[in-house]
């Protein structure tokens, strides 16, 4: 099998991701959305490795799964105490930084 | 005997720093210390001179190098002296008469509880004085000149309760100021252009450099002796300097500040013979000044400004003398030194005048006193008939000469310049024996002073210790005032014959300022002929004007000119119209054009920069969606771009 179209199947999970964190107002969602475009690179760069047949895009793919996974940590935190103080998981709630 | 030339500076400059810092236990003694240093000054001069007298004509110059002052690099300035026959006529003049003067401000100032501060003063006046004319170099000469201001403006200022007074110092200080800016602008001139500023250097290099150089330091260096030595167009500040104590007005007027213009020219010779269109210039300032200061001197009610404008004019004639080149150098000198005593002999008259009439001014309520103060008055007539040129005393001789140089300058411009000399003359003539019959002969004005309206309210009397309006009761000066007016008499009457007959004082000064006789286009007899005649004529008219008739206690309305040679020739309204609200136009236009122009650009740029970070701000509205479309869209361009520089 061709490995271009691992590329085309990770270019639609990323548009698919992207469109999800700009539309999508519930912080969950966005949230997943974006592990949806980690995850799209993460195959995009496993499907390098295999066309060029080195090992370095498996291992940069290594590499972003446990900083996905910390992200994962800190963001999941940051979600449940915004939800603990103003009961609502709405990304366009918390406006509060603007001039 | 060099050594001691910086003890001629520094005897004075110790009286000044004792008195000024020495506090009120110095009170009792104040003035003698003044005195003495003062004195001690003029024994160290004479001392030197005797020295000087010793030596051939040409081996007379001697020179002391005290230390290096500022050496950098190419740029050496010393503190340097320079005792020459210029300097050392200089130093007998002003140490000479400044020990009168000082000696008779012990009595003149006895009532004055700041005496002590105001013998400081004197002794700073003649510590800048002796430093401006015993320096080397054109550096240290203008320190003694800034010195010359400051004491000026400390004693014209001197009684500063006054507001008159006040003022007047600081006009004569702003007045100074125009002229400082001229020998400042001189001197960078020289050191751009001979890369020093000592005499010798400068003066000696000075066929290497073009003319106009040459002529534009001569004319800054004029600039400068105007605003010292009150000439047109820097001539106002005389007057209103006669609201100081009598002896300051003696002293500014004789030994010190209105001689250091003449100095100034005469010591730069070598500059202003190679710059014949300055020395027109010169020549022209005199000429304009003589006469000027013999108008205004006639019109004046005030002894004091008569006298101010009588100096206004004597020093015109040296400065005119001073721009006819090596003919009247040396004549210059002479009329500044003839002038010297009787100025000083006048003014310490005056003094002594007003000091018996409750320190009232106006002449025109004195009258009679010579029954009063005989002692005074003979002094006074003695100075006044030195100073009116009559025949045999001091002024003769000088004021002479000057008129037959003046004539010697050949062509249209030598009757020019010799007819405004004796024009001069004539008018010396006639304003000295107008102050001479007001004040001592007549009927006696101030014993209606009662009935008299108060009509100059700004010339009143302080009146410290008795009534304004109390009868005066005139009474000859005490013995500390009288013995210096009889001292500086006897110059005025004997120095001119001793200088002019047998060219002695020609001889002396020959070697420093170079001199060559003048062939005037009439002999010499008719010339002084004739300033004799025209003196006799000017002194007939005053006595027709003055002697046969009455003068009235109030000033008649008198003629257009009368009038405007009272308010000074309108110098002050002159320099009101033009300077003052020429500079008040310009400012406010500049003004004007900060408001709109300069501050437009500025509050524009400003406000264009705030509009657009409004704008702008309107990104910044806190969804985060929004924030992330824009980082979507950021890399979204780069990667176009990236694309697209590959593609090329």
């Amino acid at each position: 099998m061709n490995p271009v179209n691992y590329l085309y199947l990770a270019a639609l999970l990323f548009t698919i991701g992207a469109s999800g964190v700009l539309i999508r107002r519930n912080a969950i969602v966005v949230f997943m959305c974006v592990e949806l475009m980690l995850n799209a690179c993460n195959l995009a760069l496993v499907a390098f490795s295999r066309m060029h047949g080195n090992l370095d895009g498996q291992i940069i793919a290594f590499f972003t799964m446990v900083v996905a996974a910390a992200e994962v940590v800190v963001g999941l935190a940051i979600i449940v105490s915004l939800f603990r103080s103003r009961h609502s998981a709405s990304v366009d709630d918390a406006s509060l930084m603007k001039l | 005997m060099e050594n001691l030339i910086a003890l001629l500076v520094a005897a004075p400059l110790l009286g000044a720093a004792v008195l000024l810092c020495g506090g009120r236990r110095l009170d009792a003694v104040g003035h003698w210390i003044g005195t003495v240093l003062a004195a001690a000054s003029f024994v160290i001069g004479a001392l030197l001179f005797a020295d000087m007298l010793g030596k051939d004509a040409e081996a007379r110059e001697i020179g002391q190098h005290l230390f290096s002052w500022i050496p950098v690099g190419d740029f050496q300035a010393d503190i340097a002296f320079q005792l020459d026959q210029l300097s050392m006529t200089f130093v007998l003049l002003i140490t000479g008469v400044g020990t009168l003067i000082h000696v008779y401000s012990i009595g003149y100032m006895e009532h004055d509880e700041r005496r002590r501060r105001f013998f400081g003063y004197l002794n700073l006046f003649l510590a800048a004085m002796l430093l401006l004319v015993l320096a080397d170099n054109y550096l240290l000469l203008y320190v003694g000149w800034e010195g010359v201001g400051l004491a000026s403006y400390l004693l014209i200022g001197f009684w500063q309760h006054k507001p008159s007074a006040a003022t007047a110092a600081k006009k004569a200080f702003l007045v100074n100021r125009v002229g400082d800016m001229g020998l400042s602008i001189a001197i960078m001139l020289m050191f751009t252009t001979f890369g020093t500023f000592a005499f010798g250097p400068v003066l000696g290099r000075v066929g290497e450099t073009g003319e106009g150089t040459l002529t534009a330091i001569a004319l800054m260096l004029l600039l400068a002796a105007c605003g010292k030595s009150a000439q047109v167009p820097l001539q106002s500040w005389l007057g209103d300097a006669m609201e100081g104590p009598t002896p300051v007005s003696a002293l500014i007027h004789a030994a010190t500040m209105v001689t250091a213009g003449v100095y100034l020219i005469v010591r730069s010779a070598d500059i202003f013979n190679a710059a014949p269109n300055a020395q027109l210039v010169v020549t022209v300032v005199g000429a304009v000044t003589l006469l000027f200061g013999a108008i205004v001197g006639c019109a004046k009610d005030d002894i004091k400004k008569a006298l101010a404008g009588s100096t206004m004019s004597q020093i015109g004639y040296m400065v005119l003398a001073a721009g006819l080149g090596p003919i009247g150098y040396v004549f210059a000198i002479m009329h500044l030194v003839t002038h010297g005593f009787f100025k000083a002999g006048l003014f310490l008259g005056a003094g002594s005048v007003m000091h018996g009439m409750n320190d009232e001014v106006d002449m025109r309520k004195y009258g009679g006193l010579r029954k009063y103060m005989p002692v005074t008055f003979v002094t006074f007539g003695l100075g006044y008939l030195a100073i009116i040129g009559f025949p045999g005393l001091s002024g003769f001789f000088s004021k002479d000469k000057i008129i037959e140089a003046a004539f010697a300058k050949g062509g249209a411009e030598g009757w020019i310049v010799g007819g405004a000399a004796l024009l001069g003359a004539a008018l010396t003539a006639y304003y000295m024996t107008r102050v001479m019959l007001m004040t001592f002969f007549g009927e006696e004005r101030w014993r209606h002073r009662a009935t008299a309206s108060p009509d100059q309210p700004d010339v009143e009397p302080a009146a410290e210790h008795q009534g304004a309006h109390a009868e005066p009761h005139p009474h000859e000066s005490p013995k500390s005032m009288t013995i210096p007016m009889i001292v500086l008499a006897f110059g005025s009457v004997f120095a001119g014959a001793f200088f002019g007959i047998g060219d002695r004082f020609v001889h002396w000064l020959e070697p420093v300022t170079g001199h060559e006789h003048g062939h005037p286009p009439v002999s010499a007899l008719t010339v002084t002929l004739s300033t004799v005649v025209v003196l006799l004529l000017g002194a007939g008219l005053a006595y027709l004007h003055y002697g046969r008739r009455p003068v009235p206690v109030v000033a008649p309305r008198g003629s257009l000119l009368t009038r405007a040679a009272r308010r000074d020739l309108l110098q002050d309204d002159f320099n009101h119209v033009v300077l003052v609200r020429g500079g008040e136009h310009l400012t406010r236009s500049l003004v004007y054009v900060d408001h709109t122009l300069v501050d437009g650009v500025v509050n524009g740029t400003a406000a264009s920069v705030g509009g657009l970070s409004g704008r702008l701000r309107r990104l910044q509205n806190g969804y985060a969606r929004s924030y992330a479309v824009s980082m979507f869209g950021g890399a979204a361009v780069l990667i176009a771009a990236t694309l697209l520089m590959r593609a090329v």
